[in-house]
């Protein structure tokens, strides 16, 4: 079959999609966009964690079809082509709070879906809303330090308006 | 302003030191591309003509296999071919410390265990390999099998004596142990665990005018690069192998299967092959760390002071691969001790080869050897960081060596202090919040350091640039920034002007990222390169166009150490909750206070400690291999059933360091990876008992099993 989505705001169309076929392998394989990544291939890790719409998803478990005419962001779209890095992703960089970097694109996903909802989450919510995104080398202290600093950092913008 | 001389000089003359990069905090020189996706990791890089291989692994766990449906499947759409027993390329012995039967895949008919690589499916994309691999029909003639493993097993047979630490042997522990006033004598047990780096495993090769190229997922590919050189018969000249990023590794990723399987493929195909693993095949083919039986008995005067250490363990192993877990090196160099008595046994069982898992030996034996230091602590009533206090040696216990140095007692001293431990009730089961039982525990932890041989090459150019060339790898640990610092303080240059090639065996004979040796080794060698480079440059008046070249080579130093003991040191402190109508275990902080040398890159060092201590937490809480006695599988190989800790169950930690000088070697380096999950175990299971009053000799401290032992001390 054939899909059409728009990804990082472009257009896409993949060919010859076979109907078991996951919205991550279409990006992976297929569209050229490696960011995501697969690690488990079954919803458990969140490395391959998308925005589908407006909602984060593990791309693993969505069937390609799903995503027929809507809209995907990836690690690849989050900074802003004009200025540079996204806050989360130069938090993440500043914090230390990437090792391996392997569950990163999907961490970074999840965290700015977070603060998009919360943009001033507690400790708690951090660590409930990232706990589907697993990570083996940080222990995640420094991953907690990034969403704070993000926060704190958007909080500081949103104060200056 | 002293800005300008901290530059380096473009005219090729002697730089001015800048110095002052080590120590301070970095953020990783990759970490841009990590964080926009950027980055390659070994099944992200794209090649013309790309063919994919899926493998097929046993289903039996002793056997062997007497027919292969192939044709069916090369029919199928896709499909370029299937390499099996019958037409793969035959393999010499080969492997990084000395020859591994695990690499010897697809060379016959037997089947060691559930999970062994029988064939490797090749198609034009992922998704018609992966049809491919399932729908070949394998037949084994089943032989019966053997997968419990327990110390007594009649197959156990005692391990060769590690080069480095023989068999201790000190004194005489019977007398001792039969005249002591207080002895503790128990067994402990780990199960298997699992490396579960994220990155699954993936190798690329391919031929390109006569010369074999590898695109993998590895901690050092030069070491890679000469085993599959040997292994297939090759000139090292002729192979190339990088690992630009690694998505962790955690001793997992050395010459993986799908590395060998790719080049076979690649070989007969005469087209670039890429094998990347599933989670279930990583669980299945590359290495675990094997189930441990550990009997320790320890015996002390009135005063807590140590007569006796014996400890005997016990670990499964492959019958194609003699891995020893060496447990007991803690016992060797932790307490100061009359008499003190290691044994190791192997059990080789139908089972895959376990391997270097974080802190080899060191994880699952501190956890013995500091439960049973906080059992002698409460039979002889002294405070556990006491009582470690009272055993700190002066030497070697069982050597007799020097330490390089040694800065545990002040591990334990700072440790105590900020984590609160004077106000400790040392009485069990005394702290409660309404069904939470609250408890506090300690234990000590040590890891081998030292350097390896290994080379490195730094360029200047006429720009002021430097290139520093070393094969390192970077798993995530932060070795390149940290090799670059080196490099700037060695030259005297604003590390800015330090590029960093690492990852390719091209790049020169080098360590590996393990045995915390990678940062020590390499640096040392990027040091050497320093001080050539700055010779040569004193010598020319400018830089010429194509720059300068120095190189340093550490075998010959290395070589002249002294024998001294060299460890990283480790005490850490733990607080936990235990739910009384659950049973279920909450750590709510931790403290780990590490004596780990010079530390290069404070942010990076941290982080990787911290994920040592969180691994700890993972082990002791959480992690369990799980295997089918009837089949003979691993029934939770995935994230579902083999649970590593996720960030909802991280609570505060905290990881710090105490000045700790080894001049032994010219970085003063010591290494981090591993130390950190030594001894994590015990803490919190020692928390456990001083929370409920129950010893928990079993890991993981799993909530059933503290349910059903009760709270027999809470009042
Ligand atoms: S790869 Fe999708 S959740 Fe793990
Ligand atoms: S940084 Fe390696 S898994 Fe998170």
């Amino acid at each position: 079959m054939r899909v059409t989505l728009t990804v990082n705001g472009r257009r896409h169309q993949a060919d010859d999609v076979w109907e078991g076929e996951s919205l991550l392998y279409v990006l992976r394989e297929r569209l050229g966009l490696p960011g995501s990544k697969n690690a488990c291939e079954q919803g458990e890790c969140g490395s391959c964690t998308v925005r589908l719409d407006d909602v984060p998803v593990c791309s693993c478990l969505v069937a390609a079809g799903q995503a027929q005419d809507r809209d995907v962001v990836t690690v690849e779209g989050l900074a802003d082509p004009g200025t540079g890095l996204a806050p989360v992703q130069q938090a993440f960089l500043d914090a230390g709070a990437v090792q391996c970097g392997f569950c990163t694109p999907g961490l970074l996903v999840a965290t700015d879906d977070l603060l998009r909802h919360c943009p001033q989450p507690t400790d708690a919510d951090i660590r409930e809303a990232l706990s589907g995104n697993l990570c083996r080398c940080t222990g995640y202290e420094k991953i907690l330090d990034a969403v704070r600093l993000a926060a704190a950092r958007s909080g500081e913008t949103a104060g200056e308006r | 302003m002293t800005d300008t001389t901290a530059r380096p000089r473009t005219d090729g003359g002697v730089v001015a030191p800048a110095g002052g990069a080590v120590g301070t905090a970095r953020t990783r020189l990759e970490g841009r591309d990590k964080v926009t996706g950027a980055a390659r990791y070994a099944a992200d890089v794209p090649f013309d003509g790309l063919a994919h291989g899926w493998l097929v692994l046993s289903t039996v766990a002793r056997g062997r296999i007497t027919s292969m449906d192939t044709a069916a499947v090369l029919g199928m759409p896709g499909v370029l071919g299937v390499v099996h027993h019958g037409n793969a390329p035959r393999l010499h012995p080969a492997g990084l410390f000395g020859p591994d039967g695990q690499l010897q895949l697809l060379q016959d008919d037997r089947v060691p265990h559930v999970g062994r690589p029988v064939a490797l499916v090749v198609a034009r994309t992922p998704q018609q390999a992966r049809a491919g691999a399932a729908a070949l029909t394998v037949t084994y003639a089943q032989e019966p099998h053997d997968t419990v493993f327990r110390a007594g097993h009649p197959a156990g047979r005692p391990a060769p004596a590690a080069p480095a630490r023989p068999d201790a042997d000190l004194g005489d522990v019977e007398a001792e142990i039969a005249a002591a006033p207080v002895v503790v004598d128990q067994r402990y047990t780990t199960p298997e665990e699992h490396h579960s780096a994220m990155e699954p495993h993936a190798s690329m090769a391919r031929w390109e005018d006569g010369r074999l190229e590898v695109v993998d997922s590895n901690q050092g590919s030069f070491m890679v690069a000469r085993v599959l050189a040997t292994l297939f018969g090759l000139d090292q000249e002729i192979v190339r192998v990088r690992a630009e990023h690694v998505g962790g590794g955690f001793g997992s990723k050395g010459v993986g299967p799908q590395l060998v399987l790719a080049v076979m493929a690649a070989t007969l195909l005469r087209r670039p092959v890429r094998v990347a693993l599933t989670r279930r095949q990583v669980f299945s083919t590359t290495g675990l760390r094997p189930a441990t039986e550990q009997r320790l008995r320890l015996a002390s005067d009135s005063t807590g002071r140590l007569r006796a250490i014996d400890h005997a363990t016990a670990a499964f192993t492959s019958t194609i691969q003699e891995y020893v877990e060496r447990n007991t090196e803690a016992s060797n160099v932790m307490y100061a001790a009359d008499a003190i008595r290691t044994r190791t046994t192997v059990v080789p069982l139908d089972l895959p080869t376990p391997g270097w898992m974080r802190g080899p030996g060191a994880a699952a034996g501190s956890f013995a050897l500091e439960s049973a230091m906080d059992e002698l602590a409460q039979a002889v009533g002294v405070d556990p960081v006491e009582l470690r206090l009272r055993n700190e040696p002066s030497a070697g216990p069982v050597s007799g060596l020097p330490f390089s140095s040694r800065n545990l007692a002040a591990c334990l001293r700072e440790g105590a202090r900020r984590f609160g431990w004077a106000d400790r009730d040392p009485r069990p089961g005394t702290r409660r919040e309404g069904r939470w039982l609250l408890g506090t525990g300690v234990a000590c932890g040590s890891y081998g350091a030292g350097a390896l041989p290994s080379t490195a090459a730094i360029t200047a150019r006429a720009d002021g640039s430097y290139t520093v060339s070393v094969g390192a790898a970077d798993i995530g640990t932060g070795a390149r920034t940290a090799l670059a610092l080196v490099a700037a303080d060695a030259l005297g240059v604003p590390p800015e002007s330090v590029r960093m090639r690492i990852a390719d065996s091209r790049l020169g004979a080098a360590w590996f990222a393990g045995g915390s040796k990678g940062t020590a080794s390499w640096s040392w060698a990027v040091t050497a390169a320093a001080a050539d480079l700055r010779e040569r440059l004193a010598s020319v008046d400018r830089v010429p166009p194509d720059g300068v070249t120095g190189r340093g080579d550490t075998t010959d130093a290395i070589g002249a150490l002294g024998k001294q003991e060299r460890q990283s040191y480790g005490a850490q402190f733990a607080e936990v909750a235990v739910d009384t109508g659950t049973g279920e275990v909450r750590v709510r902080r931790m403290l780990g206070m590490f004596a780990a040398g010079r530390i290069v890159n404070p942010l990076t060092a941290r982080s990787q400690l911290v994920g040592g201590m969180t691994m700890g937490l993972s082990m002791a809480l959480h992690e369990e291999g799980a295997r089918d006695e009837a089949l003979g599988a691993l029934v939770n190989s995935d994230f579902a059933g083999y649970h590593i800790s996720a960030h909802a169950d991280v609570p505060d930690i905290e990881a710090d360091w105490v000045e700790d000088v080894d001049d032994s070697n010219p970085s003063g380096i010591k290494g981090v990876g591993e130390v950190g999950i030594a001894g994590t175990a015990a803490a919190i299971a020692n928390a456990v008992w001083h929370a409920t009053g129950v010893r928990h000799r079993a890991l993981p401290v799993r909530l059933d099993r503290v349910l059903e032992s009760g709270f027999p001390a809470a009042r």
